[in-house]
């Protein structure tokens, strides 16, 4: 299939001796909001993190099984290469503070060492930001620093600071459990526009969010993949009994 | 019930009162402490301030033959001596506060560099002294015999070394501190975005701890100024301009340390005229420094909410 993004085959993970991760089977297409949900604690974060090989940072932690990015093997890459191409969202709003906004969407080229001429650097900060929802917000105030906006506004220049990468997908980590009902409602939003353009994986351990924005829903519980599928599907009749009984809330 | 009330209101209110009290006087005991060390070396002073005026720090003659005595070779030596250890010291310190902040943050190798680093602050500058009379002049003195400049092995590079090597535990610990504070959540966004270690050390975290890393290079300088006895031990005792960094010469502590037991009448007014350079001097970096870390912290500008 010329159309997947993302493809997990039998992956496991560890950390220490605790297993995070049992057999993961995944596949993710071009173009869609595809929603890891489960309870805290269930691997679903790990599972992300191993897409873009930030598990690596934590001592001691192993995988086994495949993964692969448009068809190349995600652990024969190379991690920094691997990293420009998988943007990430991260729970908490978390732009850097020793730069301004303009310096924030760029970071990912500043950081890496890459130079490009201004005028083709200022069009990537317009286009990012245009993306992200947040350029009329603040196209006047591009050299303030970042810290001072809100948190919704701060997340989605996170998230500009991601687009900017131009990535072939983006791993959001729960990015809004830690902000207030408009913010959320703002950036849920975004992902319907965003996925014109860019594949989207979402953590998330609000069901609902799940049901308002993916295409397809994974269910994680206790590090297994219990059921995937298009999420109209999975909430209309879901296959198995665990996902349905997590679904109705009898235990979450 | 309310009277009851009314009464224990007013017994908090008292110890309250005297908690406060109690407070404000330790505190007001510091303010009168420092007047009081400015106070004595003032009035001590006064023989050489109507002497010698104000511009004594900047008069370059200390002739005690001639009684004509001028504060400008102890105050260049001492800014020479600090601020050339301060540069010595700087790379140094910050790459071991980067292996202990960032590297090796816990464990076997940083449990032992960590008690190391400690040691050597706690270490008599006296022992540093000797440790430099018979280790750093004789390399100093090598140096000066293959560049051919007189062989002395003491003076200003061999002070400068020395006070470099007392002030890196102190720049290093700060740093490592601070280092360690940096939010690991910063970090990951940068590796997220695909930055080596190198690329997030440079622009994410030294940036980030910047404040603090001055502010300890700041305190380093802060002991610099007044270290005394490793400095008296190996600067030479050159009550001379030092017209080099081979040149023997004299910092205001070690002059005072020098001489001071055996100085009289206007000669010991002089050197405590010194001295009270010396105080203002340590004033206008702290005061310096303040400035500094507060213009360059941005701990107050990173606020998620």
């Amino acid at each position: 299939m010329e159309n997947t993004v993302l493809t997990v085959e039998g992956f496991s993970a560890c950390f220490g001796d605790q297993k995070i991760l049992h057999n993961v089977d995944l596949t993710v297409q071009k173009n869609v909001v595809a929603a890891l949900m489960g309870p805290s604690g269930c691997g679903k974060t790990t599972l992300i993190r191993c897409i873009n090989r930030m598990h690596e940072l934590i001592p001691g932690a192993s995988v086994s099984g495949k993964m692969s990015l448009l068809n190349e093997d995600i652990y024969a890459m190379q991690p920094i290469i691997l990293r420009r191409k998988v943007g990430m969202v991260f729970q908490k709003p978390n732009p850097f503070p020793t730069m301004s906004i303009y310096e924030n969407v760029v970071a990912g080229y500043k950081l890496n060492g890459i130079k490009m001429p201004k005028s083709e650097m200022d069009g990537i900060v317009e286009q990012s930001l245009r993306k992200a929802a947040l350029w009329n917000e603040v196209k006047d105030t591009l050299h303030r620093k970042g810290t001072f906006l809100s948190g919704g506004q701060q997340q989605r220049l996170c998230i500009a600071r991601a687009l900017a990468m131009n990535p072939e997908i983006i791993l959001f980590d729960e990015p809004t459990s830690a902000l207030d009902p408009k913010s959320t409602a703002q950036i849920e939003e975004l992902f319907v526009e965003l996925k014109k353009s860019v594949t989207m994986l979402l953590v998330t351990h609000n069901i609902g969010q799940a049901a308002r924005v993916s295409d397809f829903t994974a269910f994680i519980y206790l590090g297994k993949l219990i059921e995937f599928g298009p999420t109209e599907k999975m909430f209309t009749v879901p296959k198995d009994k665990l996902t349905e009984e997590y679904l109705t809330g009898k235990f979450g | 019930m309310i009277r009851q009330s009314k009464k224990l209101t007013r017994h908090i209110d008292r110890s309250e009162r005297a908690f406060t009290f109690i407070l404000t006087l330790s505190g007001g005991f510091i303010v009168l402490l420092l007047l009081g060390v400015l106070g004595t070396l003032f009035i001590n002073a006064i023989p050489a301030i109507r002497e010698f005026g104000v511009f004594f720090f900047i008069a370059r003659t200390w002739n005690a033959a001639s009684e004509t005595f001028g504060a400008l070779p102890f105050l260049v030596g001492t800014l020479a001596t600090s601020f050339l250890a301060l540069l010595i010291s700087i790379p140094f310190s910050i790459a071991i506060s980067l292996l202990l902040g960032e590297y090796y943050k816990n464990g076997v190798v940083s449990g032992f560099l960590r008690s190391a680093v400690e040691v050597l602050a706690g270490i008599p500058s006296v022992i540093y002294g000797l440790w430099g009379l018979f280790l750093l002049m004789p390399g100093v003195r090598f140096i000066e015999m293959q560049i051919g400049v007189a062989p002395q092995g003491v003076g200003i590079l061999t002070s400068s070394l020395i006070l470099a090597i007392m002030i890196i535990p102190f720049s290093a610990s700060i740093g490592r501190e601070v280092i360690t504070l940096v939010p690991g959540d910063l970090k990951e966004a940068a590796y997220s975005l695909g930055a080596t270690r190198f690329e997030v050390i440079r622009n994410i975290v030294i940036p980030y701890a910047r404040s603090g890393i001055i502010a300890g290079i700041l305190l380093a300088l802060g002991r610099a100024i007044g270290e005394t006895m490793a400095v008296t031990m190996l600067i030479g005792n050159s009550n001379f301009l030092p017209t080099s960094i081979f040149s023997p010469a004299n910092t205001m502590a070690s002059v005072i340390a020098n001489e001071f037991a055996e100085a009289t009448g206007v000669t010991s007014a002089s050197l405590i005229y010194v001295a009270l350079v010396l105080f203002f001097v340590t004033i206008i970096v702290n005061i310096a420094g303040a400035y500094v870390i507060q213009k360059l912290s941005i701990e107050s500008s990173r606020e998620v909410t």
